[in-house]
């Protein structure tokens, strides 16, 4: 081996060694701790008592474990393709130029920047069920006061709208770049074939941006299945478990009933279902490329 | 893996969009009426209002009395300004710390990520050592596991290294995040090799070359990762909720989530404190607006 490659190999070492060291302590070997917590009943203190599986055996009859994960579900299943349709939208309407265009991009962008539990305070106070501006406005037009933090559906609602309101620009952002790639010679061809307005977005843009359309859904997808923050804040889980999602769940038992294996056996599980759907992204997109 | 799924789809504005942007193509884009131009107007300015009236609440109601708060319905305009929703909780509570702990586990953060990922991405991406491919792969792996997966065995290793309702157990176990080495790795994949060699006939070390070559030409990247790092660690909750049990400790988010319990019905108070705790983010937003979006199209996350 030549000098300048010992020194180049050794270089490498130093430069990656940060990275390897932290991703070791914090990552990696919590990540084998997670599966083996999950075979062990343990209350965070004194010594780990090994249960094979029987936390996930549990886990299959916990009625409350597969309340929270139909939330989760519904929850997906509502704010994925709002927050795509509100996403694309925002991004056609300010892709090409108009009189400030970048005011507007911005202002889209900010709830993205904003903290969790901090757009729950300020949902909070908007949902209340006293007080809420949104209560006042439906008694104003003569339609009954709405109990969002009582009624089960209506608690649903109120996550699913800050968590909606949460996601529109990135969505937006997203969309622009994949609609700044598409060629003006593909709309001018299309206008001569007559594919003007719904048309063109139906058989032009909606096609074209396809790829980042798929991106988008797996990555909501994945993030909804973490939500927390705002639900937290806004409702914490109820009423009853009306809103009582996965992470909720698991930090439920894992830091207040101290059941931490029970808990780690449900990060697994959230694990699996990440897993599954990146694995899905993946394939897909090479599958893609190739055609 | 999505991130890459992503990368792939954007590699062609990838170039164009961590260099420098490029001016927005006004020339390449089709004519369009006046009329065309007026609706959209309407449509985002109608749009904008709707979103943005939970910011405007929150601000009408930081600055209303609490009497004024009280008298149903509230109107629209706050009728006479008050501060002293600022004040009294300022007063009351270690709010000025908590922002302290919040700047500087924000602050050290981005050093410490910084740091870290432009090393090792540079490692990765250009210089050859044992078990590079190997060790890459496995970080990238990692990418997608959510924090909440490895909390619990995460949240033991954080006491076992005496870490707890410290700064530092804030920061440490959050450093190993593959996105930013992910996206530092790109970067460099995508400078020429030459530049490389000619640091090298010219007698620079490895060494010389990144600091003093590859370092200044990676300023777009470098920007990316301040802001978003700057802004997930800012906003960041339920890792400091579970780490940071003493109230002196606490960050901004779970000072706010404090609070919530003991103003109760004191909206004005609880939503002054929430706007003080965002205006930071904003600020930065304000400013580094460009990168945001740029950063965004560039990685295709967050």
């Amino acid at each position: 081996m030549t000098k300048a490659a010992k020194v180049e190999r050794w270089a490498g070492l130093v430069l990656a060694s940060p990275a390897l060291l932290v991703f070791t302590v914090f990552m990696f070997v919590p990540l084998v701790l997670t599966f083996w917590y999950s075979l062990n009943s343990y209350s965070g203190f004194g010594d780990l008592e090994f249960v094979g599986l029987e936390n996930y055996t549990t886990i299959v009859s916990d009625s409350t474990f597969w309340r929270a994960a139909i939330n989760t579900v519904v929850f997906t299943a509502v704010t994925v393709p709002m927050g795509i349709a509100l996403g694309l939208g925002a991004a056609l309407l300010v892709n090409r130029w108009m009189p400030g265009r970048g005011l507007f991009r911005g202002l889209f962008y900010v709830p993205v920047v904003i903290s969790g539990v901090a757009s729950g305070v300020i949902f909070l106070r908007l949902f209340d069920p006293l007080v809420g501006i949104l209560n006042q406005l439906a008694n104003s037009l003569g339609l009954p006061s709405v109990d969002w933090q009582g009624d089960e559906r209506a608690a649903m609602v109120s996550i699913i709208v800050v968590s909606t309101w949460q996601s529109i620009g990135f969505g937006m952002v997203v969309y622009l770049a994949a609609l700044q790639g598409i060629p003006r010679e593909v709309y001018e061809a299309g206008t001569v074939d007559g594919a003007v307005g719904w048309k063109r977005l139906r058989h032009i843009t909606w096609p074209l941006v396809a790829p980042t359309t798929f991106f988008l859904v797996v990555y909501a997808i994945i993030q909804s299945f973490q939500v927390f923050d705002s639900v937290y804040v806004l409702t914490r889980g109820g009423p009853g478990n009306a809103t009582t999602f996965l992470v909720q769940y698991a930090y439920e038992e894992g830091f207040n009933q101290r059941r931490q294996g029970y808990a780690a056996a449900i990060g697994v599980i959230i694990y699996v279902v990440v897993l599954i759907f990146t694995v899905l992204q993946w394939r897909l997109s090479r599958t893609r490329d190739e055609v | 893996m999505s991130t890459t799924a992503a990368l792939s789809q954007t590699q062609d504005t990838e170039e164009g969009a961590i260099q420098p942007a490029k001016p927005a193509r006004e020339e390449g884009e089709l004519p369009q009426s006046k009329r065309a131009i007026w609706i959209r107007v309407v449509i985002a300015t109608v749009a904008v209002a709707v979103l943005m009236f939970p910011m405007y609440w929150m601000l009408r109601t930081a600055l209303g009395s609490q009497t004024e708060l009280s008298n149903l319905p509230v109107s629209l305009i706050p009728q006479d300004w008050t501060w002293s929703n600022f004040v009294q909780p300022w007063r009351d509570y270690p709010f000025a710390r908590w922002m302290t702990n919040s700047i500087v586990i924000a602050v050290v953060s981005v050093i410490l990520t910084l740091a870290i990922n432009l090393s090792a991405g540079y490692a990765f991406a250009k210089l050859n050592f044992p078990f590079r491919d190997l060790i890459f792969l496995l970080i990238i792996s990692t990418l997608m596991v959510p924090v909440q997966v490895i909390m619990i065995p995460q949240f033991q290793i954080v006491i076992d290294l005496n870490l707890l309702n410290s700064n530092w157990g804030v920061i440490l176990p959050r450093l190993a995040e593959a996105f930013g080495l992910f996206m530092a790795r790109q970067f460099f994949l995508s400078m020429p090799d030459e530049l490389i060699e000619a640091a090298k006939i010219d007698g620079a070390g490895p060494f010389r070359t990144f600091f003093q070559i590859i370092l200044p030409l990676s300023k777009p990247l470098i920007a990316s990762l301040i802001i978003f790092t700057f802004m997930w660690r800012w906003n960041e909750f339920i890792w400091p909720l579970i780490v940071l049990t003493d109230s002196s400790a606490y960050t901004l988010p779970v000072g706010l989530q404090f609070l919530i319990a003991q103003f109760g019905q004191d909206y004005g108070a609880l939503l002054a404190m929430t706007l003080l705790s965002i205006l930071p983010m904003l600020l930065v937003f304000g400013i580094f607006q460009k990168y945001f979006v740029a950063g965004v199209a560039t990685s295709g996350l967050k």
